[in-house]
């Protein structure tokens, strides 16, 4: 009973969050509306008996990504997102988008209801560190080091894509290029 | 009593539904970013709740490899955005349009 009032709760407050996060302009009030739905989410993790996934989820989420994107907000000094006037369909295909998902998620909701269903077994607990832990390096030791591998290729990536350009001289001659080729047009 | 399999699925399609939409309705690009993260959240509760009711351990781990992959992303992404405003001093998705003619 507990367990489902508690469902009922943090569900509530990850879908109030996300409504917010998409209703605000202002994108500082999103992220840390963002940052609600990620607390929220890690909340029901613990109700599914997935501890690590729990505490990976606000280390990970809400403790370096979302630090990240308010980094990057306070950076660039941005003000509020300005109303969309220039692409009026874009509602439209948004509101579009939005119904068929939805349907299709009420589809999936009674069609899991109408199977027979088998309740989760109480006793047998998967979530423990020391099972993904022995099935990481055992199991799936190949998709780990490809994990790592990928994060390493971000690392170099984000570097040159922030990095300025080493020679000055060379930004000038793309600069003089743009330039002539739009005098020509 | 314990919720069932289909609450979770259902919780998990409405947020990837909000997600989805966000990325429509947002103009700039840390909004669509942050609509992106929503989804493979909503997409994350799905394999937990899997890997609770079958009582395997393979749905956590692939949490865990989405975790990385969003990481990835986000230090690419933001990347990309800090080199688009430093161009276009703008992060308007509507003024990311040099190839369009």
């Amino acid at each position: 009973m507990a367990s489902t009032v508690l469902f009922y709760l943090f569900a509530g407050l990850a879908i109030a969050s996300g409504i917010s996060m998409v209703y605000h302009k202002n994108p500082l009030y999103s992220a840390i509306s963002l940052i609600g739905v990620f607390v929220a989410l890690s909340c029901i993790y613990v109700s599914l008996a997935a501890p690590f996934i729990a505490a990976v989820q606000i280390l990970i989420y809400a403790g370096a990504i979302m630090v990240l994107v308010v980094f990057v907000i306070m950076l660039l000094n941005l003000d509020e997102d300005k109303p969309l006037n220039r692409l009026r369909y874009l509602y439209f295909v948004g509101g579009g988008l939005g119904l068929i998902l939805l349907v299709q998620t009420f589809f999936v909701f009674y069609a899991v209801m109408r199977a027979p269903n088998h309740p989760a077994d109480q006793t047998k607990m998967v979530g423990r560190t020391l099972d993904l832990g022995s099935a990481m390096y055992s199991q799936y030791l190949l998709p780990v080091e490809i994990v790592g591998v990928l994060l390493l290729m971000a690392i170099i990536g984000a570097v040159i894509l922030v990095r300025r350009l080493s020679q000055p001289q060379l930004e000038l001659v793309i600069e003089h290029e743009l330039e002539q080729e739009h005098r020509k047009r | 009593m314990e919720p069932s399999l289909a609450s979770y699925l259902a919780l998990s399609g409405i947020l990837f539904t909000i997600g989805a939409t966000g990325v429509i309705f947002k103009r700039n690009a840390i909004g669509m970013f942050m609509c992106i993260e929503l989804m493979l959240n909503a997409v994350n509760l799905t394999f937990v709740a899997f890997s609770r009711y079958y009582g395997d351990v393979t749905g956590q781990l692939f949490v865990f490899m989405v975790m990385s992959v969003a990481a990835a992303e986000a230090a690419v992404g933001l990347g990309i955005i800090i080199a688009f405003f430093r161009n276009r001093l703008s992060i308007d998705v509507d003024d990311a349009s040099l190839m369009k003619n």
